[in-house]
């Protein structure tokens, strides 16, 4: 795409974005946030595949569901589909322990 | 020395107990023979297909590697013999064939409609996948359908055509919705439910005929003389287990057929697991059926352990379901419910005899905006609960009744505050029961 003179000379932004800084309204959610985990109660699961379905990263989250595990997928982003979604209540979520 | 499992069966608990089998012994020879050809699918997952809510690809339980990693012999056909003392089963082409141990997961199917008319075209039942198509492909052109019987499969049914664009009736015989399982008020928010979903709901209203042309059903005639036009014609009066193999082999039966808590029936080397078991629980004493998926899981894995060599026993956890009754949820758990029901004449799936109450159980009820809870107590443990619509206080419910927490200390206030009964319950679990041991939120 070329380049136009407006562009070339917008200024640079007078202070830089920190994308990591929680505006102090969301630090809890942040918090749990990185803390966050889906997890499963394999008595309610019938292995639907609903939230296998919803799920917008692609995990296989039915596949540990069955097995009463948790997500454990690097992919998973805590958005909440396959909680909100699972019409039998099997998913939750939870919030790691404390690291050592 | 390597043994050879035969398992009748490809339902979930026939795939339970191949698994189990194949985990415990790397060697064996498992060989599975059921009438169905697909991929191992969610029998329950068919109600959420009926609705859109998933593609039909979704429904099939385990990847093509899990599968080829159990290294089945699997074999299409019908197992119309069997005989214990040569341990072996003939097919129905005439096939015999010899086991070290044999696994009956031969499940349930449901009861056919008996009225003037059954046999024409577009009167239905769904016990399977092909059912279920084949429900589907009519309802694409159908423009009105009737539901007939009871319990969460009729209303399946009811989402199923409701969902494809079909004006949907569902008459029911009785007054009331699943009189067996809910009460009055639970009945109410449910029938509430279907009609503010646009499901055109008919009490009292039986089935005195099917009326037909040219062999396809065009309506019903009711015992009170209306006539209600349909396309289509679903039947869910409830289901029985398959026992006509176990009876070519002399099994004992009741309702079902007869297992110890190993899963073994009367006979040497057969185990029995699924809807078509009738398990022996050594607590109560009793031998009960059910029809719930994880009951039929757990059951597989076990008959599976115990045909591996791995003695096991099978220890009943309080009979749960959650299932959407007229667009709400309900979780049913443990002792709740054993009323007379005419729209059902068995068990209908998803459902437990271990349901039928405890006679000295007393009831707290509440009701919230449309949501209710219902708790049965005993003593001074929580034996049962049905909760419709918020769901916050199912998983506490399923802890406490479960491990059979003494909640007398709340029972004061339960019974002076049935509307608070969720908060409390919420609170109770909060401060009498470690979060490590109750995951209850």
């Amino acid at each position: 795409m070329p380049t136009t003179d407006a562009m070339k000379t917008k200024p640079p932004p007078t202070r830089p974005v920190d994308m990591c800084a929680p505006l102090p309204a969301d630090a809890e959610r942040v918090r749990l946030l990185a803390r966050g985990i889906v997890v499963a109660e394999p008595g309610r699961c019938v292995e639907c595949g609903i939230c296998s379905f919803n799920c917008p990263s692609g995990i296989d989250v039915r596949a540990v569901a069955r097995e009463g595990l948790a997500v454990t997928d690097r992919r998973c982003v805590l958005c909440g589909s396959c909680v909100a979604r699972c019409p039998r209540g099997t998913l939750r979520f939870d919030e790691l322990g404390e690291a050592p | 020395m390597t043994s050879h499992h035969v398992i009748v069966g490809t339902g979930i608990a026939a795939l339970s107990a191949a698994e189990a089998i194949r985990h415990a012994d790397p060697r064996a020879a498992i060989t599975m023979i059921g009438p169905e050809t697909g991929p191992f699918y969610s029998r329950p997952g068919l109600a959420y297909w009926m609705t859109r809510e998933v593609p039909e690809s979704q429904l099939a339980i385990r990847s093509a590697a899990e599968v080829a990693a159990l290294r089945l012999d699997r074999r299409t056909g019908r197992v119309v013999g069997l005989e214990p003392a040569m341990h072996r089963i003939t097919l129905e082409d005439g096939t015999q064939l010899t086991y070290g141990r044999l696994l009956l997961a031969t499940g349930a199917a449901s009861i056919a409609a008996e009225f003037p008319g059954a046999q024409l075209e577009g009167v239905i039942h769904v016990d399977d996948l092909e059912d279920a198509r084949d429900l589907m492909r009519r309802a694409t052109t159908a423009r009105a359908a009737v539901v007939v019987g009871g319990g969460s499969t009729a209303l399946e049914l009811v989402d199923g055509l409701h969902a494809h664009g079909v004006e949907t009736h569902y008459c029911m015989r009785g007054s009331r919705y699943w009189s067996r399982v809910f009460d009055e008020v639970e009945s109410a928010i449910v029938e509430a439910g279907l009609l503010a979903n646009g499901i055109r709901l008919h009490r009292l209203c039986s089935v005195r005929e099917a009326v037909g042309e040219g062999g396809r059903v065009s309506g019903m005639i009711t015992e009170r003389g209306d006539h209600i036009p349909c396309d289509l014609l679903a039947v869910a009066v409830g289901i029985r287990p398959r026992l006509e193999l176990a009876r070519t082999g002399g099994l004992r039966l009741e309702r079902g057929i007869l297992v110890s808590e190993f899963l073994e029936t009367s006979e040497a080397d057969v185990f029995a697991a699924g809807d078509v078991a009738q398990v022996h629980d050594p607590v109560t004493g009793r031998a009960q059926l059910d029809t719930l998926w994880a009951s039929a899981r757990t059951q597989g894995r076990i008959a599976g352990l115990n045909m591996a060599g791995i003695r096991v026993a099978h220890r009943a956890r309080p009979a749960l379901n959650v299932t959407r009754v007229g667009g709400i949820t309900a979780t049913i758990i443990g002792q709740v419910g054993a009323g007379n029901d005419p729209d059902l004449l068995t068990l209908t799936r998803g459902q437990s005899e271990r349901w039928a109450p405890d006679p000295d159980a007393w009831t707290i009820a509440g009701a919230v905006r449309g949501d209710r809870l219902r708790v049965l107590v005993s003593g001074r443990v929580i034996v049962g609960a049905v909760v419709l619509g918020d769901q916050r206080v199912s998983r506490a419910l399923a802890h406490l009744i479960g491990e059979a927490v003494d909640i007398s200390a709340l029972r004061p206030a339960l019974e002076a505050r049935p509307d608070e009964a969720m908060a409390l319950l919420l609170d109770f679990c909060d401060h009498h029961v470690s979060d490590r041991a109750a995951p209850h939120r």
